[in-house]
């Protein structure tokens, strides 16, 4: 029984670790992209790894209560809604006319090789 | 556990915060809003657990329903300059939703 417990606990507390360390990871990553297209992405990864991986820990660390009913329906539902607002976001950024920049990278890469290619 | 938990889901709402503050246009800003609903979720959680009262899981799921309508609401406001009265035909060269 004491083995059973010192388990759960550990996987409680190695997911919502992990699950934090993801959040933290895709708020950097939307700070730092260079692009609206590209933060898109470092926001899903809030949405789909961190929250599930947190709700997961503290649904192993409440039992078979009501809690786990209640974190299990907050759980659809994040699941359910994160991608539909993000696609809406991204729709309507592209009917509104948001470009792509194609060359963030590319033109100094491009620059560069010409460069080389006239030498 | 749950306190480093808490610090870390704090430190990267202030992160989006400074996004919204920068944010080029407003798809980047209401997208950080909507992160940061999530995560406000997940902070009222995290804080009924630290607190053993895991009643306030009921005012994350409320949070949680509204933070989709309030991004929905917004989109649709900043499309179409209204939020009632959705217009009865779609405009195609509009581009649909």
């Amino acid at each position: 029984m004491i083995t059973l417990d010192l388990f759960i606990n550990v996987v409680s507390w190695a997911s919502v670790v992990l699950g934090s360390f993801l959040v933290l990871l895709g708020s950097i990553g939307f700070f730092r992209f260079p692009d609206f297209w590209s933060r898109l992405h470092a926001a899903s990864v809030i949405d789909s790894g961190g929250m599930i991986l947190i709700v997961l820990g503290m649904a192993f660390q409440a039992g078979f209560t009501l809690v786990i009913a209640k974190l299990a329906l907050i759980a659809i539902f994040l699941i359910i809604t994160g991608p539909t607002a993000t696609h809406a976001i991204a729709n309507a950024a592209r009917v509104s006319g948001l470009t792509v920049d194609r060359d963030l990278n590319q033109s100094k890469a491009d620059e560069k090789h010409s460069k080389t290619k006239k030498q | 556990m749950f306190e480093v938990c808490l610090a870390t889901l704090l430190l990267s709402v202030i992160i989006l915060l400074y996004r919204i503050y920068l944010g080029p246009t407003l798809y980047d800003r209401v997208i950080a809003v909507n992160s940061v609903g999530t995560l406000a979720v997940l902070i009222i959680g995290v804080v009924g657990f630290l607190s053993q009262r895991p009643d306030f899981l009921d005012i994350a799921l409320l949070y949680a329903l509204m933070n989709f309508i309030g991004t929905i609401a917004v989109l649709k406001f900043f499309r179409y300059k209204m939020v009632d009265a959705p217009p009865l035909k779609t405009n195609r060269e509009d581009g649909d939703l």
